[in-house]
């Protein structure tokens, strides 16, 4: 398959006076693995069904291997969909679903036949091509969904949700042999969902909607390790964020808080100085027993254990520090030292794990 | 799924547009404006002080209101503990009751009413038995007393149907939830089961007010004439087209079926809240008490005799060679099923053809309306769907002297033949009587289909005509059918526009047939022996119909799924 480039240009789209989407400026490249991860209402499911044709942008282009699709009825498009609830038509067997498109292309019925085959070999199902898709696990009717569209070899393949109606085990193991399908065709993906996990654990890069708005894109480190604005460092993983002033001291930068105090920061932030907010990840807080040697140059507070999650691989303290709540990951092992609800702590963060946002 | 349209679409709109306009919206208003304004045009209410100054008019508006009233109360007698029993009781007579239901909407009052006075009359089988037994007689079929008797009979399925599903979709977390802060018995039911099953029984109700309101042939054959619909239909009948308390009459008919229409839904608004959670139970059903059985298989007993009783007495007409004054016939004949394949034959061919021409057109209608309504932008498409929805609120004699007065001086094409004496206007009437039931299930079926079904055919390479032929139309082929059937039964049993628009015997359908022989003593045996085979060919379209769905909506289990 021709591995094909998708670009938005500054797409705007609303439903009456609901804006939904703005501005939308993003480049997908050939044979990507890209996700749009967004909560529920960001505007991410519209912006896979404006390359589909379904939703109309009021202004912008979108463009499919560098032309303009936007005239271009959603049925000469060529671009597969997998939707959310599959949407297998009830009164044809599996194989009828999967030769829909190709009949719709009027290709002849021995290459149909074997297209079909090939399709449904790929998802694993050539057992199943007599069922109906009532007849079909959830799993399987996903494959059916997955074969129908991959059998019209698609320029593009667009994926809405495709692992939200699955049980928790099958969801891990549907997006792993996802990954690999893609891998295989080489098309360009482009994948919706709402759960952070699903996003990082298997694209190439995920651009983060809110409110209609793409509010970072980024590899899923990138992503997890710098985030650009409040709303990443909250929406991608669990993060500790304060409120402070930020100015220059000597040789060094220093925040100011209420709840934390004077802190030192290392290196020179991005952010210049003035109201700011620092952010850092509860896995970099280390925890010991007040007065235990610490490290030089590492920032120490004393607090005191408010509560406890067991979560298996570490434990989750959230500590009362001053007036400030500071969650704390601490990894878990057989004989590993555990803190009780109400015992005296003292943490301690490496000054290059934290990060400044710009308020 | 673009929600645009295109100009195929936009012609086809038009096209529903003008045959409502020429059919239903054209006549309706000319029977307005006839009964509103003088010979030279000019409004008036003088039509209407004539009208109340006449006492027979007066009578005959007082009697409607009470007969279609009086017919709700029985109704409602009937149903309410059937409807009851089936959703509290876990009791073997659900099916019977289902059954029983559906039974009496085959047969249409006006066909059974004449077995009715021999089996319940002054000097029926009942009170003969009565009058032996207790030197007792029951006024069951004197006067008003007989139409109230045998419409609520024939439409308390209406009630019972409609409350049924109602209280099914209640779900048992309303009840339990009712029950752990402290409700039980009756004031449980009261408060909380009877709420949310109320929209159904308001819905049933105004259903069965419409009925009744709408029959002019079960009066006229139990010699009942003064009420509206009888008066109506004799002042354009027998005095003339021109003369205006006709219109009157039907016009106040059709403001009391709108208020009725208005009011249930106006009762209701915003109170329609009795719907099934995802993954939710319905009611909690219990063991009947040894007493509360007893009641309950008495009270099943009563209503199946009672329901049974216009078929049964018409079957024993349609062989009786003489039956008056006794219990039961004195002798029996096949003579009238004789008389009936010699003669009327025909009759059941014209029923054929204008029913099925009917449901066609209204399935046609029906799936058109829903699909522009549901899936385009089209302007004006939710005015399509009121239009040919209110026309449940017209009588059929309202209709049809709409009819006369508009396509009067009008002829067919090419001939001489003035259009009212056509027999194809008999079909349109049927089908804009029946359009509301067909739009409905046509409605109900493509809103259970998920917009993603047509948008998959999209994305795949399909365009929009090859989706809706090679995707909606299948998808929603057990609302067709169900819309189909429904249309062409009760046409077939249409009798209130039939009786103002035929003009030949020889273009009369079986329903007028059975009438025009009620009409007189020697013609009740044929009469029945066309109403038994009538009701029989109406009774089997409907169990075949059944049998189709059933087999159908299990294949389509997904739908629901996809919900």
């Amino acid at each position: 398959m021709a591995k094909v480039k998708v670009e938005f240009q500054d797409i705007a789209l609303a439903f009456g006076k609901t804006e939904v989407l703005r501005n939308i400026d993003l480049a997908i490249e050939p044979g990507e693995f890209f996700a749009l991860l967004g909560p529920s209402g960001s505007g991410k499911s519209t912006l896979l069904r404006v390359i589909a044709g379904f939703a109309r942008p009021q202004s912008g282009r979108v463009l499919v291997d560098g032309e303009d699709i936007s005239a271009v009825p959603p049925w000469k498009r060529d671009i597969g969909m997998v939707f959310q609830n599959y949407a297998l038509w009830p009164h044809m067997t599996v194989h009828d679903n999967v030769a829909f498109g190709l009949e719709e292309r009027r290709l002849p019925r021995d290459e149909v036949k074997r297209k079909v085959a090939a399709a449904l070999d790929l998802v694993g199902l050539t057992e199943l091509a007599a069922r109906r898709p009532s007849q079909l696990s959830g799993g399987q009717q996903q494959r059916v969904a997955l074969a129908r569209t991959i059998a019209i070899e698609p320029k593009v393949l667009l994926l809405d949700e495709p692992l939200s109606n699955l049980d928790a085990k099958l969801r891990v193991h549907m997006r792993v042999e996802l990954l690999a399908l893609q891998r295989k065709l080489g098309v360009t993906t482009i994948f919706v969902t709402h759960d952070q996990e699903e996003a990082l654990s298997i694209s190439d890069r995920v651009a983060v909607l809110e409110a209609g708005v793409i509010q970072q894109i980024g590899t899923p480190i990138e992503l997890f390790d710098r985030p650009a604005n409040r709303f990443i460092a909250n929406f991608v993983g669990t993060i500790n964020l304060f409120a402070g002033t930020l100015s220059a001291g000597a040789g060094a930068m220093l925040f100011e808080s209420e709840a934390l105090g004077t802190i030192t920061l290392p290196g020179i932030p991005a952010v210049s100085p003035g109201e700011v907010e620092i952010a850092f990840r509860p896995h970099v807080v280390a925890l010991s027993d007040p007065g235990a040697p610490v490290e030089r140059g590492l920032i120490r507070l004393g607090g005191r254990v408010a509560a406890r999650e067991f979560l298996g691989e570490f434990i989750r303290y959230t500590v009362e520090s001053g007036d400030a709540e500071i969650i704390a990951d601490q990894a878990h092992y057989t004989g590993a030292r555990s803190f009780a609800p109400g015992e005296a702590v003292q943490l301690a963060i490496q000054p290059q794990q934290m990060r400044v946002l710009a308020r | 799924m673009s929600r645009r349209y295109n100009l195929p679409q936009a012609t086809l709109a038009l096209v529903i547009a003008l045959f409502l306009l020429v059919f239903l919206v054209v006549p309706v208003f000319t029977v307005m404006f006839v009964a509103f304004t003088n010979s030279d045009g000019s409004l008036t209410f003088a039509h209407f002080r004539s009208f109340f100054q006449l006492t027979l008019m007066r009578e005959a508006f007082y009697n409607s209101l009470y007969v279609g009233g009086m017919s709700v109360v029985v109704s409602s007698i009937f149903a309410l503990p059937l409807a009851y029993f089936t959703a509290r009781f876990q009791f073997r007579g659900a099916m019977l009751i289902q059954t029983l239901g559906v039974l009496p909407l085959i047969m249409p009052p006006f066909v059974g009413a004449t077995a009715m006075q021999l089996l319940f009359g002054r000097s029926g089988s009942l009170n003969l038995i009565l009058g032996d037994w207790f030197d007792l007689n029951l006024p069951l079929m004197e006067g008003l007393n007989a139409v109230i008797f045998v419409e609520a009979l024939h439409y308390f399925p209406f009630i019972l149907l409609n409350l049924t599903v109602a209280l099914n979709n209640i779900d048992s977390a309303m009840e339990e939830s009712a029950q752990n802060l402290g409700a039980s018995g009756f004031r449980l039911f009261r408060r909380i089961v009877f709420p949310l099953a109320l929209p159904g029984y308001m819905a049933g109700a105004a259903l069965v007010f419409l009925k009744v309101f709408d029959d002019v042939a079960t009066p006229l054959v139990l010699n009942v004439t003064d009420i509206l619909a009888a008066q109506a239909y004799f002042r354009i009948t027998s005095i003339g087209i021109d003369d205006p308390i006709g219109y009157v009459a039907s016009v106040i008919m059709v403001i009391a079926s709108m208020a009725a229409l208005w009011g249930s839904t106006w009762v209701m608004r915003g109170k329609d809240y009795a719907t099934l959670q995802r993954g939710g139970s319905s009611l909690a059903t219990r063991k009947l008490g040894p007493w509360q059985a007893l009641f309950a298989y008495g009270w099943i007993v009563l209503v199946l005799l009672l329901v049974l009783s216009p078929h049964l007495g018409l079957v024993l007409l349609s062989f009786s060679k003489m039956w008056s004054f006794t219990v039961i016939p004195e002798a029996y004949t096949l003579d009238n099923y004789a008389a009936v394949f010699r003669d009327s034959p025909f009759m059941l061919w014209n029923s054929l053809l204008y029913c099925g021409i009917a449901a066609g057109l209204d399935v046609a209608i029906g799936t058109a309306i829903a699909y522009l309504m549901l899936r385009t932008n089209l302007p004006g498409r939710r005015l399509l769907d009121f239009i040919a929805s209110a026309a449940v609120a017209i009588p059929g004699v309202v209709l049809g002297i709409g009819y006369l007065r508009t396509f009067r001086g009008f002829d067919l094409p090419f001939t001489d033949l003035p259009f009212v004496s056509f027999w194809m206007i008999i079909a349109f009437a049927f089908t804009v009587r029946r359009l509301p039931y067909a739009l409905r299930s046509c409605v109900a079926s493509l809103q259970q289909l998920h917009p993603s079904m047509e948008e998959a055919a999209e994305n795949l390479g399909a365009s929009n005509r090859r989706t809706i032929f090679r995707i909606v139309v299948p998808l929603m082929a057990g609302g067709i059918l169900a819309g189909f059937v429904t249309s062409f039964l009760t046409a077939a049993v249409e009798i209130s526009a039939t009786l103002m628009l035929v003009s030949a015997t020889s273009d009369a359908p079986a329903s007028y047939g059975i009438y025009l022989y009620m009409q007189s003593i020697v013609g009740r045996g044929p009469g029945a022996a066309l109403g038994v085979i009538t009701v029989l060919l109406v009774g089997l379209g409907t169990y075949a119909s059944h049998r189709i769905m059933r087999a159908r909506s299990l294949r389509f289990e997904t739908l629901q799924l996809l919900k």
